[in-house]
């Protein structure tokens, strides 16, 4: 698959990524050999193989019900970039 | 002071032939003289690591001590460390100062190591050369115009210098083992689920674990004892005691099956690299090991697989970053989405960017089948090969990378050459199995890596046979040329 | 032309747990911003999600109620997408495999009879935070205390086919979930809310028309007014020639009416895989079997059982058991008092339910309890009171002034049932109404209720009425 830059604007859109005009060109060109390199598994009948999606054959552990976490806002606000009454600002949100 | 192992400074200590604090200011100093060359650490802890020497002094003399304790060490800058800057070798978090500890910090810490400080890596370890990091690259000390290997470069040139003991560092592809092994230092990467990953900065959820880097086998084997084990807190850490590492070293190896798989040693493996390679397995075979060509089939099918896995996780783990709660917020956002794509688009560099897009194409609708649930059907194929290889085999053993340390820049333009460099490391990721790698001689003067990979949860088992061969071997012992 | 429309609620009910779903922070409600969100709910840097056990046995024991099958191994997925409420950028929910899968539940409708409403799935997730849009110079507030609130979300079959459909189906899933415990209903806070996927088609096409998602309903008066509105504007768009647009809208209360998302126009790729920090969730018989045990009488159980052993008639059986706390408020009561099942059901739903409707406020505040009311019931039955006296009694109970007997005693309002003195007090008024017993003897029957009227007054109410009209009768025969 070769993807062009239109593709690949939206794909940055979509991850959030703000890719300069310039640049992408040398994006679409390194993506696309990459998914080259990845569509070899195309070669490859997988009818019927049970898709692996972790290494442990295990079931996911629990925790109890129990409150463990005490309030850390300061701690936590004092590296955020914008906040203000404890709240974390960002550009107003239209809904 | 600078060239003992672990092990050394273990007893040193204890005996009462130098102090921790002794120590770490020798090697502080080291660092301080040396590393400009190396560029091996993002941030050097001087004073904590000075307090925290006196106070494992302290520790030794009220006959509380751990082998660890009094221990200098570092650790790579993608493991959260209270208090000090945990960049994860972005200028996404060139701001972040961590409130709290990874469990793998917090284990070490309890051990009473001492932390020197944290180790330089690609951007979100995503690299195998360490050019991808924010803070420049790193220089391999056997040839300072070559790359140590990625993406735990920082710790592995960092120990080949001999400016710590030991480190910590993270492999999801080979993120240990090939830095190891181009670097000529000893690492290990666990069974996926043996290292808590709580507070270790996730890259491949699936793919990622922590593990040592160290001279030796031995070494490895004390620093393994203290990072491993069940951590409430990851629940894909698995709840099964943690065996004494350093008491199987010496078991006996005679009669172990080793497999060599063809597909390590087909073409494009540097010719002294197999030649390193096969003189190690003759040593294994005087040892009284028995020796098995074995298939690995759907080797080729790794890498091809693995960038699809991970940069898919990579995608979605990467969301978090968003200029909202820490890390780097773009200047004046006009809105909101201004606000997410500048920050991430000015936050991240280009590999980084490369991987989520990736990511986010095979997620996306219409692809998801033919690129996600394909990679994860020959990821089972792949840990397949391996369940059929371990039923005839203990141990699997090959070169842990194609090439030794390439130049600097060599392959910074061509994503994908730079990606086969991972080929014979990124199999055991997808399966989850322990591998290692161990110094096995040089090629035109660069180190080669011997790897090794185990069944589940057979560290014991690859540190006694990494241990033994560096009883009959010096190649670890090795110091690259100006850092002796 | 006759339009039909087809509705399916998603209900989110946020489970009564003391801690997040994949956190350990309080989901207590009402705190100060940020100060419940903990590492885990911020997404800071290589924090990892454990889930919450209880999250998972509550969805377990939803699932046995609405007699679905409980899947053994379910998985969680993430769903992909920026806003500044979900801080890891993508939402920890389930997908391919659900906890709970296929299900039903009866819901009775107003004309008395009962549909059956079919149950796709219901998933374990994790709730958003909050944005706060009061001006903070321009920019918006992120509060996170909300972010990782366990929710069930129960997704139903597209049955519904109207908006008053939908409200009984909504109550009937509010009166479950409380029935078990599993949230505590608070629509006000937010602890269960609804979207509405709406759309219309010609009566009797089998194929569904386009539909709309109106999102985040949180009272039953609004699901049922902005479904109207919706249904309404759908046939007006396509009678006026033009095509509905799959798209989310949201309810604006203050206009009644719906509009358009402008947020969520772009269309969404959420990019869903299984979530690599968590491993399948397997449910095992153990704890199956510990849900089971768990299991209180469920609303149609209780109400066939008050059917049968109260002898009461289906509509006071299923207001009694519309909710779990007026259940059992009205079986203690029963074992309260002598009276007969019914008399308590009529004051139960009478008396009780308008006094607590009036100064709106939960059973678990009432002033009077079931002691008290079945206490002040026995002394109707035991002729101390009359069922008029009894409403006076009830509002001083309600009122603070203490038990039945002790207001009974302390107003003297205990009954007279003395045959000598109503006799007498009945002759006195015979005597005072010559030219009424006249009549009454001369065929005005409707004057019998005068006299009645008469004794109760002179007796202040306090006659015993079938004794006075015992008496009366004989008398006025003369």
């Amino acid at each position: 698959m070769s993807l062009t830059n239109e593709e690949v604007k939206k794909i940055a859109h979509l991850a959030r990524l703000r890719v300069n005009e310039d640049d992408l060109p040398t994006y679409a060109g390194n993506l696309s050999g990459i998914l080259a390199l990845v569509e070899q598994m195309n070669n490859v009948d997988t009818q019927g193989i049970v898709p692996m999606a972790h290494p442990q054959d295990a079931s996911q552990r629990l925790r109890d019900d129990v409150v463990s976490e005490n309030d850390q806002r300061e701690r936590f606000q004092a590296i955020a970039p914008q906040t203000e009454a404890g709240l974390y600002l960002v550009p107003k949100v239209i809904e | 002071m600078h060239n003992k192992t672990i092990a050394e400074i273990s007893a040193g200590l204890k005996a009462g032939k130098f102090s921790s604090e002794e120590l770490t200011q020798d090697l502080l100093a080291r660092i301080d003289r040396i590393d400009g060359k190396l560029n091996s650490f993002v941030t050097v802890t001087a004073e904590q690591a000075q307090a925290a020497a006196r106070a494992a002094d302290e520790r030794i003399k009220a006959n509380k001590a751990t082998p660890l304790t009094g221990v200098p060490i570092a650790h790579k800058d993608i493991f959260c460390t209270e208090g000090v800057k945990t960049s994860c070798g972005s200028k996404m978090l060139d701001n972040f100062i961590a409130p709290y500890n990874a469990t793998v910090v917090e284990r070490m810490h309890a051990a009473g190591a001492v932390m020197l400080g944290k180790t330089n890596m690609d951007e979100f370890a995503m690299g195998s050369s360490n050019e991808t990091s924010f803070y420049g690259a790193v220089k391999n000390p056997w040839d300072l115009e070559r790359v140590p290997g990625g993406s735990s470069g920082g710790s592995a040139a960092a120990i080949a210098a001999r400016l710590v003991p030991g480190a910590t560092g993270t492999d999801t592809g080979g993120s240990i083992r090939q830095p190891a092994a181009l670097c000529g230092v000893t690492g290990l990467k666990p069974t996926y689920g043996r290292v808590s990953r709580y507070g270790m900065i996730a890259f491949a959820s699936s793919l990622d674990q922590g593990g040592p880097f160290a001279r030796t086998a031995e070494d490895c084997a004390l620093l393994l004892n203290a990072m491993s084990g069940f951590d409430g807190r990851d629940s894909t850490s698995i709840d099964k005691p943690v065996p004494d590492y350093t008491a199987t070293l010496k078991d006996s190896i005679a009669g172990l099956k080793i497999g060599l798989p063809k597909e390590y040693f087909s073409e494009g493996l540097d010719a002294g690299m197999a030649q390193a390679v096969e003189q190690a397995i003759d040593v294994y075979k005087s040892m009284g090991c028995e020796i098995k060509e074995i298939s690995l089939p759907n080797t080729h099918l790794s890498v091809p697989a693995y960038y699809v896995v991970a940069p898919a996780e990579c995608s979605s783990n990467l969301s978090r970053f968003d200029g909202v709660r820490y890390g780097y917020r773009c200047e004046n956002p006009s809105d909101l989405t201004d606000l997410y794509e500048r920050s991430r688009g000015e936050g991240f560099g280009s590999e980084v960017k490369r991987r989520i897009m990736i990511g986010t194409y095979a997620l996306s609708a219409g692809y998801y089948d033919a690129y996600y649930l394909k990679a994860q059907q020959i990821r089972r194929l792949i840990s397949d090969d391996f369940t059929q290889a371990f039923a005839d085999v203990d141990v699997i053993m090959g070169p842990t990378s194609p090439t030794t340390a390439f130049k600097l820049g060599e392959k910074t333009d061509d994503p994908v050459s730079m990606y086969l460099s991972d080929i014979y490391t990124i199999a055991a990721n997808l399966a989850g199995l322990p591998g290692m790698s161990i110094p096995a001689g040089f090629s035109n003067g660069l180190p080669v890596g011997l790897q090794l990979i185990g069944n589940y949860f057979d560290e014991g088992g690859l540190l006694a046979a990494a241990h033994q061969y560096q009883q009959q071997t010096d190649w670890h012992t090795h110091t690259p040329q100006g850092f002796a | 032309m006759e339009w039909e429309s087809v509705i399916g609620l998603e209900i989110h009910a946020q489970l009564a747990t003391s801690s997040k779903i994949f956190s350990g922070a309080s989901t207590a409600y009402g705190a100060v911003p940020n100060t419940q969100a903990c590492a885990v709910d911020l997404g800071m840097p290589g924090v990892l999600p454990v889930l919450n056990q209880k999250a998972v046995l509550m969805a377990a024991k939803f699932g046995i109620a609405v007699e679905a099958e409980i899947a053994r191994r379910s998985v969680f997925a993430r769903k992909n997408y920026f806003y500044p409420d979900l801080p890891k950028g993508y939402q920890i929910s389930q997908f391919e495999l659900p906890v709970v899968g296929k299900g039903k539940l009866d819901v009775m409708l107003e004309d008395g009879s009962t549909k059956t409403i079919g149950i796709t799935r219901a998933h374990l997730e994790e709730d958003a935070g909050k944005s706060l849009h009061e001006d903070f110079h321009g920019m918006t507030g992120i509060d996170l205390n909300r972010a990782g609130t366990p929710l069930l979300e129960i997704v139903s079959e597209p049955d519904i086919r109207s908006a008053k459909e939908a409200v009984a189906y909504m109550k009937k899933i509010h009166s479950m979930v409380r029935y078990l415990e599993i949230c505590d209903g608070n629509m006000q806070e937010g602890s269960f809310r609804c979207d509405a996927n709406v759309s219309v088609r010609p009566k009797g096409q089998k194929e569904f028309g386009t539909r709309a998602e109106i999102k985040n309903l949180n009272s039953f008066r609004f699901v049922e007014r902005a479904i109207n509105h919706e249904i309404e504007r759908q046939i007006d768009l396509i009678e006026g020639g033009d095509k509905v647009v799959q798209e989310t809208r949201l309810y604006d209360s203050d206009k009644g009416e719906t509009r358009s998302m402008r947020s969520k126009e772009e269309a969404n790729d959420y990019r869903y895989f299984p979530d690599p920090d968590l491993l399948p969730l397997e449910i095992t018989e153990e704890m199956l079997e510990s849900v089971r045990a768990t299991m209180p009488e469920l609303p149609d159980g209780k109400r066939q059982r008050f059917v049968s052993e109260y002898d009461l008639n289906e509509y006071d059986a299923t207001v009694l058991t519309a909710s779990r706390e007026l259940a059992d408020f009205y079986e203690a009561t029963l074992r309260f008092s002598d009276a007969d099942p019914k008399l308590v059901a009529n004051w139960v739903m009478g008396e009780f339910s308008a006094a607590l409707n009036n100064d709106a406020i939960e059973i678990a505040d009432s002033p009077v309890n079931p002691e008290m009311l079945g206490g002040m019931l026995t002394r109707i039955t035991d002729n101390t009171i009359s069922g008029k006296i009894a409403k006076e009694v009830f509002e001083a109970m309600w009122a603070g002034e203490g038990a039945a007997d002790d207001i009974i005693e302390k107003k003297g309002l205990k009954q007279i049932t003395d045959s000598g003195a109503i006799e007498a007090m009945i002759d006195e008024i015979i005597a005072n109404n010559p030219q009424q017993l006249e009549q009454f003897r001369a065929g005005k029957e409707k004057l019998f209720g005068f006299f009645v009227g008469q004794a109760m007054k002179a007796s202040g109410g306090k006659a015993n009425p079938a004794q006075v009209n015992d008496i009366l009768k004989r008398k006025l025969k003369g």
